[in-house]
């Protein structure tokens, strides 16, 4: 593996949107609690929403996530106060794996938008009325393309362009692509070896790959 | 700020850079892992198609939800059965140790880190668990992580974290006699809050603390997070050097060990380290400690009287009415007297050999009454093994406890060792939470090992300096 490891810089993401409705749609309704004792995220993406779209016998309900014409949908586009509740990582975990890439609405909950940062999912916000207008376009035209400027602080869709907000630290974490501590942390392989190298009591590494083999 | 402290040169020695949002990457010596917070972490490394950067730094083994009777593969209980195999299938065609039930090695992460000398003075450890404070004892840098910190771990050998304060925590003078390492946390949980530590670290140090051995120093340092801190420790000295002489690392290695000594002595806090609080205790004054409560804040004294929550600070007052409530205790009641139907002697706090052979004394050609049931749960197979060549064991079984496997057992019931409805259970370990032990009406009395075995015998919370000891060490 080299030691160079590339962040993603996440400037644009374009796709076609996913509509949900409602005000404070907190994390227990992104992904309900019986549903946190699993053993990895993996296969979290279709249990989002899932007491939203299934009733008590599993039977499907009428929602976005169960729509035929949402199914490539990667922009899910929300109201007032979204995410809020725990600080589960499930839910933005749950929502990525369904397929989702940028989230647009109107107001986010701070912890449930640190989550979604982590995993590189932009959190844009936008006025009500954009917003609810937004909403109806995409009912109306489902599959049709929008496209979401990061840096430029944008949603386009249509002949429309949303004059949108991306929280200052958040647009820079994203557009220098420092937002994954994992690749940002790898990318420093080489000063890790050094400091590794400098304590005394770890072996030297060139003698891992021998240890390995036995 | 601090300056000169062990926490100040063991975070220097490890610090790889600072990164561009503020916060220090650390380098981490000793990647403890277990079956219950590892497989998201393996899960999310898989994902990005990353490998383990090294493996050789990571150390498993199973503990919190294995069962503690029969281990017969497949586990009675799915959830256990299905942690332990990811845990198999995520360790499959690596070179991670694993102290797995077969290997005689297995145990608590936090006792058998110790026992094998893995854990050593100016190392930083991590563990998907919040005890992993219990390594501080060593003069360790030692915290818990969460899961996306255990993939950053797991992926680069590294965290990002922000420094802490240090404060010193001074216990001086003489514990009296039945006055344990584990009286001494409490107390010190008690004056200073369990939020007292958020944002600190800390370092144990004084007379009392010193003259403690290892073990009770890891009992210290095990509860410095119900505390608020995340780290604790104490300086490494010739008791630490004692322990180590004796653990698989270095009892065929002494070269070795000659050779990392000068680094443990490097990083032992200067005598005129700068701290950023220093609190004295008067640890002469301590007498064994019981909590009263739902927090393991809420001690006191075996002869003190159960507070009256208006007495209390006014944020402290209605925690304090609510844990009355539930405990169903009185204030200006002693909690002697107070009636108990399970024993629990275990955990990473207080299961270790002394804790063993401390409660052994308590109990040795007594009976446990006939209203308790109670269970001895070793913190690891070492431990077992050990406590059995003295024949404690024996000594346990024939007053009436259970003898059971390694493992986290009733300290946090999430295998089948639980409290059942309302239940009372005297318990060694660090957690008094309501529903922490299994059952929502159960109730925890914290308190030390020797407390337990005389709770056991009297099936009431008993003072154990009323009891005579007997002697049974071999
Ligand atoms: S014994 Fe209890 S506190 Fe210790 S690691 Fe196990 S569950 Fe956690």
């Amino acid at each position: 593996m080299s030691d160079e490891t590339e962040i993603p810089s996440v400037t644009r993401v374009a796709g076609s949107g996913v509509p949900i409705r409602g005000n404070d749609i907190d994390t227990d309704q992104i992904i309900p609690a019986r549903f946190l004792k699993v053993i990895t995220f993996d296969g979290l993406g279709e249990f989002a929403f899932f007491d939203q779209r299934f009733d008590d016998e599993d039977n499907p309900k009428d929602h976005p996530f169960n729509e035929e014409r949402f199914q490539d949908a990667n922009v899910l586009v929300v109201n007032a106060n979204f995410g809020c509740g725990s600080s589960r990582e499930h839910a933005p975990q749950a929502l990525k794996r369904w397929g989702i890439d940028a989230i647009v609405g109107e107001s986010f909950a701070e912890i449930f938008a640190g989550n979604c940062l982590a995993l590189g999912i932009p959190t844009v916000t936008a006025d009500t009325e954009a917003i609810e207008t937004l909403q109806d376009w995409i009912d109306e035209n489902p599959g049709s393309e929008i496209g979401i400027d990061v840096a430029a602080e944008t949603v386009v869709y249509d002949d429309e362009t949303i004059d949108a907000e991306v929280d200052e630290a958040q647009r820079k974490a994203l557009v220098d692509g420092i937002w994954d501590t994992t690749a940002l942390m790898k990318s420093n392989a080489t000063a890790i070896e050094a400091t590794a190298e400098s304590l005394p009591y770890i072996d030297d590494p060139s003698l891992r790959a021998g240890e390995a083999d036995d | 700020m601090s300056e000169g402290t062990l926490y100040d040169k063991v975070w220097d020695r490890h610090r790889v850079t600072t990164l561009p949002n503020g916060q220090d990457q650390l380098f981490i010596g000793l990647h403890l892992i277990h079956e219950v917070t590892s497989p998201q972490a393996f899960g999310m490394l898989r994902e990005r198609g990353l490998e383990l950067a090294r493996p050789d730094l990571t150390h498993a083994t199973v503990d919190h939800i294995v069962p503690t009777d029969d281990r017969d593969r497949p586990f009675e209980n799915d959830a256990a059965e299905e942690m332990y195999a990811e845990l198999e299938r995520n360790l499959e065609g690596t070179n991670i140790d694993f102290d797995d039930p077969s290997s005689g090695n297995q145990g608590i992460v936090h006792v058998i880190g110790p026992e094998q000398g893995i854990t050593q003075p100016g190392k930083t450890i991590v563990c998907g668990d919040s005890h992993t404070s219990t390594h501080g004892a060593f003069g360790a840098l030692a915290f818990g992580i969460g899961t996306s910190q255990i993939r950053d771990v797991f992926a680069t050998q590294t965290v990002a974290m922000e420094k802490k304060k240090v404060r010193k925590i001074e216990v001086t003078g003489e514990l009296g006699e039945d006055v344990t390492a584990k009286d001494v946390i409490l107390t010190i949980i008690r004056r200073l809050g369990t939020d007292g530590g958020v944002g600190y670290v800390y370092e144990y140090a004084g007379e009392a603390i010193e003259s403690l051995g290892m073990e009770g120093r890891m009992s210290i340092c095990n509860m410095s997070i119900e505390g608020g801190a995340r780290a604790g420790y104490v300086n490494p000295d010739e008791t630490t050097y004692a322990w180590l002489r004796e653990t698989d690392e270095f009892a065929d290695d002494p070269e070795r060990f000659e050779e990392l000594k000068p680094y443990w002595e490097s990083v032992r806090s200067d005598p005129d380290a700068e701290y950023d609080d220093v609190v004295t205790i008067d640890g002469s004054a301590i007498e064994p400690v019981v909590t009263w409560g739902t927090t393991p804040g809420q001690g006191i004294g075996i002869s003190e009287e159960i507070p009256e929550p208006e007495s209390l600070p006014e944020d402290k007052r209605e925690t304090a009415r609510r844990a009355q409530k539930h405990m169903g205790v009185e204030p200006g009641e002693t909690m002697a007297g107070y009636d108990i139907d399970v024993a629990f002697l275990g955990s990473c706090t207080n299961a270790r050999l002394s804790d063993l052979r401390a409660g052994a004394e308590i109990v040795k050609s007594r009976q446990v009454d006939d209203s308790v049931r109670a269970m001895v749960v070793p913190g690891s197979q070492r431990v077992k093994t050990a406590a059995e060549r003295e024949g404690l064991d024996e000594v346990f079984t024939e007053a009436g406890f259970e003898w059971r496997n390694p493992g986290c057992s009733m300290c946090l019931g999430m295998n089948d060792d639980q409290l059942v409805g309302d239940e009372a259970c005297a318990s060694s370990s660090n957690r008094n939470f309501v529903g922490r032990q299994g059952s929502k009406e159960g109730r925890t009395v914290l308190m030390s090992p020797r407390m337990v075995a005389a709770a056991a015998i009297t099936g009431e919370v008993t003072d154990v300096r009323d009891l005579p000891k007997a002697e049974v060490k071999a």
